[in-house]
């Protein structure tokens, strides 16, 4: 823990120390922090702080990045992910990911709530699996009488409670989200959101958000990233701070948190 | 918009210069229409040039396997040449298509790094830089020479499977196809390859987010989703490769007659054109143009298709 | 940490042999000597081409004729000077059409009807540019040397070439004047110009490195064409005498050498293809450098 109370219940993530290059250029410096079991965790911060590269790196996603190298150690129940007898696909199959803008596949709706458990070669009844997991996405009244048509077809809101249902279909552990409210109209963000509470009984979830009443809204605990200046020019994300959301927004212990909390940021 | 203060004297123009501005105008209309009926012109020409042809043999040019330009007892039909065409472009589509496809995904995907990639990638667009008479001539003297002991295998070991019932002469089908092969790769390559690279990169992060392999990835999500783009190349492929002379009337043997095997020397109709328009007179001049307007018919719609094909992938993400 | 302590959440992550695994090295593999077998060929036409052609290869090839059959030595000096003569001709005519076209389609069509006119066109030039070459040259045989217009000769093939040019040449054209940036036409109309000189003085001129590159391109295609020219020039064993006479080319040549059983012909098939390909390399490696170059201007 590097700021404020111990979160509540056990750990799911530990980050220790790390830094993140990609090529030579280093984009994150020294990261340590706690993530909750069953909690949101949000992360807040100015664009460029490094707070999707890190969020990215809880599940290993960077890999797809040739020139992305990692210092440090990231433990998911205590086992460091980034060790080299870690299977990186079997880990994006327990730590799911939604991302900033609605992606489903260009095939049917069906098909795309049933992609990850054909990936993992599920043996279960696919009809109950679909309506379970668009039920649990808050989409199924919405799309059950159309399973058959493309999910290009649908809303933005509607792909992008899509993506959730499909990334929740092979119930993983960890759900974590990229802006995932970014692209979407207000009414449709409030609904992930009230999604967001009822799936963290069942699931940890990490989300990343530009939206500081977001954090208020759906967080547990909050992390606060920032950027500071290179003498080379460059930009190098850092943690600030990490407490509760109530400590992180009524009573930041750092300056720069206050000063980007009260919108009094450049 | 306001007038220049700087130039007044430009400020008016003269009925001069409005007239030569309108003709000017005018003249780019009319030459581009003139090049986009061109096609159409070239068709008239050509079905004008076949009529008497048509008249005289009607349907059964397509099916009569008769060559026979003998003045007087002159009887032409093409059946076996428009097998050979369709026979040897197939041929070549199913050699290319996974040959270039392969290619596609080994330069779409970070196997290895971006500059020995680039580097291949151009390689491949060099291939369709090589005239196609200069294929002829190496098919010639090194690729028949070189698949010959197969050739000889093949007739000795399955000679009993028709394709493979004749004793291999040197020219004929199978050169034939293998050198088409090589003239379709570049232009398939290059289309598959654009059209995977076209995918937005949130398709490959979602598949890989839900724990999916590499491999998975390309079959189940990628290739899908690129598939118009790989089929219209197939078809532009498919089209080249129907009209393509040179390979094929340097290599295929120019036999006007039907036969099974692909060891045995064959015919197209681009070949066949090639090898007796020089010295045709008469009716077999109109036989000939006839042959032309049948491949020409054959090409026209795979193009066609080929475009709207590429054009639909182009439309859906953009 | 040792593996007695993990939790059974963990357990799954760690690496074991897997089927998926073998299948992913096996694929890699497959795709990785596609590539291979794709690019061998190159590198067998090439290394051919090369070894063969250019041991026959001297100055004396572009000042001599083709020797008689059965006798050796000699170049392929008319068969050069006609490719010049066919190529030079198929660009006269195929650049003025190209250009104005490509003008029309992208300075010109405004309205919903020119573009309407622009659509087609477009749609036209470019099944155009799939027709086979044999067609180019069936079309212009039909339309000159059966009517006895020309009969066999240059000015037949330099149409049959510019066929084939024409949709290179608009389409490059009318990519290179999309790239003019529009502030230099609004500058040019501001100033009170009309349209054909803002056309002609401005825009073309702003273009002109794009433009060339495609007429290279085109050129570097027309070099090469076989099937086009077999039966609308011909071939001859001398000089050529005019433009409406049957005349040698390079590419006939190699067609005709390559076929028939003298050792002599035969090489100087492999020296004019060394000498096409090199040509034509070079061309398309170089039109291809200021295409890149093109969009950091």
């Amino acid at each position: 823990m590097v700021n404020g109370a111990s979160p509540q219940g056990q750990p799911v993530f530990r980050v220790e120390n790390v830094n993140i290059y990609y090529g030579n250029f280093k984009a994150v410096r020294d990261v340590s922090m706690t993530i909750p079991k069953n909690q949101v965790t949000a992360f807040i911060g100015p664009s460029g702080c490094g707070k999707s590269t890190i969020l990215r790196c809880l599940n290993r996603l960077n890999d797809l990045i040739a020139s992305f190298r990692l210092e440090g150690k990231i433990t998911y129940h205590d086992k460091n992910i980034y060790d080299p007898d870690i299977d990186p696909v079997e880990v994006r199959r327990k730590i799911g990911m939604v991302f900033q803008k609605p992606n489903p596949f260009p095939k049917s709706i069906y098909d795309n709530v049933v992609y990850g458990a054909r990936v993992i070669n599920y043996k279960g009844d696919l009809d109950e699996l679909v309506e379970r997991s668009l039920r649990r996405a808050a989409l199924w009244d919405e799309v059950k009488d159309k399973l058959k048509q493309s999910g290009f077809s649908l809303s933005g809101g509607q792909q992008q409670r899509l993506c959730i249902a499909r990334t929740i279909a092979v119930e993983p552990e960890v759900v974590l989200m990229d802006e995932p409210c970014s692209a979407l109209d207000p009414i449709s963000t409030l609904k992930v959101e009230e999604l967001m509470h009822e799936l963290k009984a069942n699931y940890t979830i990490v989300i990343v958000t530009h939206n500081m009443q977001q954090a208020t809204r759906v967080a547990d605990m909050t992390a606060f990233f920032n950027a500071e200046a290179t003498p080379k020019g460059g930009k190098v994300g850092h943690l600030v701070e990490f407490d509760l959301t109530k400590n992180i927004f009524g009573s930041p212990k750092q300056q720069a948190t206050m000063d980007y909390v009260s919108g009094r940021f450049g | 918009m306001t007038p220049s203060t700087a130039l007044p004297e430009r400020r008016s123009r003269s009925p001069q210069e409005r007239l030569i501005d309108r003709l000017f105008v005018r003249t780019t209309l009319v030459l581009a229409v003139l090049t986009g009926v061109l096609l159409a012109f070239i068709i008239l020409v050509i079905a004008w040039r076949s009529l008497p042809a048509v008249q005289a043999f009607g349907l059964n040019f397509i099916t009569g396997s008769a060559w026979n330009p003998v003045p007087g007892r002159e009887e032409f039909g093409v059946f076996p040449m428009l097998y050979g065409t369709l026979v040897s472009s197939i041929i070549a589509l199913l050699i290319a298509v996974p040959l270039g496809l392969g290619t596609a995904i080994f330069l779409s995907e970070d196997f290895i790094p971006s500059q020995p990639r680039l580097v291949i990638s151009f390689l491949v667009e060099l291939l369709a830089a090589i005239p196609s008479v200069v294929y002829g001539l190496w098919g010639i003297f090194v690729l028949i020479p070189l698949i010959q002991p197969v050739a000889r295998w093949l007739h000795a070991n399955l000679g009993w499977i028709p394709l493979f019932g004749t004793e291999p002469v040197g020219p004929g089908m199978l050169p034939a196809s293998l050198v088409l092969a090589i003239m379709i790769l570049p232009i398939m390559t290059a289309i598959a390859k654009d059209s995977l690279a076209a995918l937005p990169p949130e398709l490959r992060q979602a598949s890989m987010g839900l724990g999916a392999t590499r491999w998975w990835t390309i079959f189940r999500v990628l290739i899908p989703a690129a598939i118009s783009g790989i089929v219209g190349g197939t078809m532009l492929g498919l089209g080249r490769a129907l009209g393509e002379t040179m390979a094929a009337t340097m290599l295929i043997g120019n036999a006007n007659q039907f036969q099974w095997s692909l060891l045995a020397p064959a015919n197209t109709i681009a070949s066949l054109l090639a090898n007796q328009f020089p010295e045709a007179r008469g009716i077999q001049v109109s036989a000939l143009m006839y042959a032309a307007v049948l491949l020409m018919l054959m090409t026209l719609i795979v193009n066609i298709l080929a475009e709207v094909i590429v054009n639909r992938l182009k439309a859906k993400y953009e | 940490m040792t593996t007695a302590t993990l939790n059974p959440q963990v357990a799954g992550l760690i690496k074991r042999p897997q089927l998926r695994n073998w299948v992913g090295w096996v694929m890699t593999g497959l795709v990785g000597l596609c590539a291979l077998l794709t690019i061998i060929p190159l590198f067998a036409v090439l290394g051919f081409v090369l070894v063969r052609g250019i041991s026959r290869f001297s100055l004396t090839l572009f000042t001599q004729l083709p020797p008689p059959p059965g006798l050796s030595g000699g170049g392929f000096g008319n068969a050069f000077i006609g490719t010049i003569i066919v190529v030079l001709l198929g660009t006269l005519i195929s650049v003025p059409f190209g250009v104005l076209t490509a003008v029309y389609l992208s300075e010109f069509s405004s309205t919903k009807a020119q573009k309407e006119v622009a659509r087609w066109v477009r749609f036209g030039i470019n099944v155009l540019a799939g027709v086979p070459s044999i067609i180019a040259g069936v079309f212009a045989y039909g339309l000159f040397v059966t009517t006895g217009i020309f009969g066999y000769s240059a000015a037949a093939a330099g149409v049959a070439l510019a066929v084939l040019m024409l949709p290179t040449i608009v389409r490059t054209t009318d990519e290179a004047l999309k790239i003019v940036p529009q502030e230099v036409r609004w500058a040019s109309v501001g100033l009170g110009a009309s349209n054909y000189y803002t056309t002609l003085r401005v825009v073309l001129p702003a273009a002109l490195p794009s433009i060339l590159t495609g007429v290279i391109l085109a050129m570097a295609r027309a070099v090469g064409d076989t099937a086009a020219l077999i039966f609308t020039a011909l071939f001859s064993s001398f000089w050529p005498r005019g433009l409406l006479e049957p005349i040698a080319t390079l590419s006939v040549l190699v067609y005709n050498f390559a076929t028939v059983p003298f050792k002599p012909q035969q090489e100087l098939a492999w020296a004019a293809s060394f000498f096409l390909v090199m040509l034509i390399l070079v061309a398309s490696v170089a039109s291809r450098l200021v295409i890149r170059r093109q969009p950091m201007r």
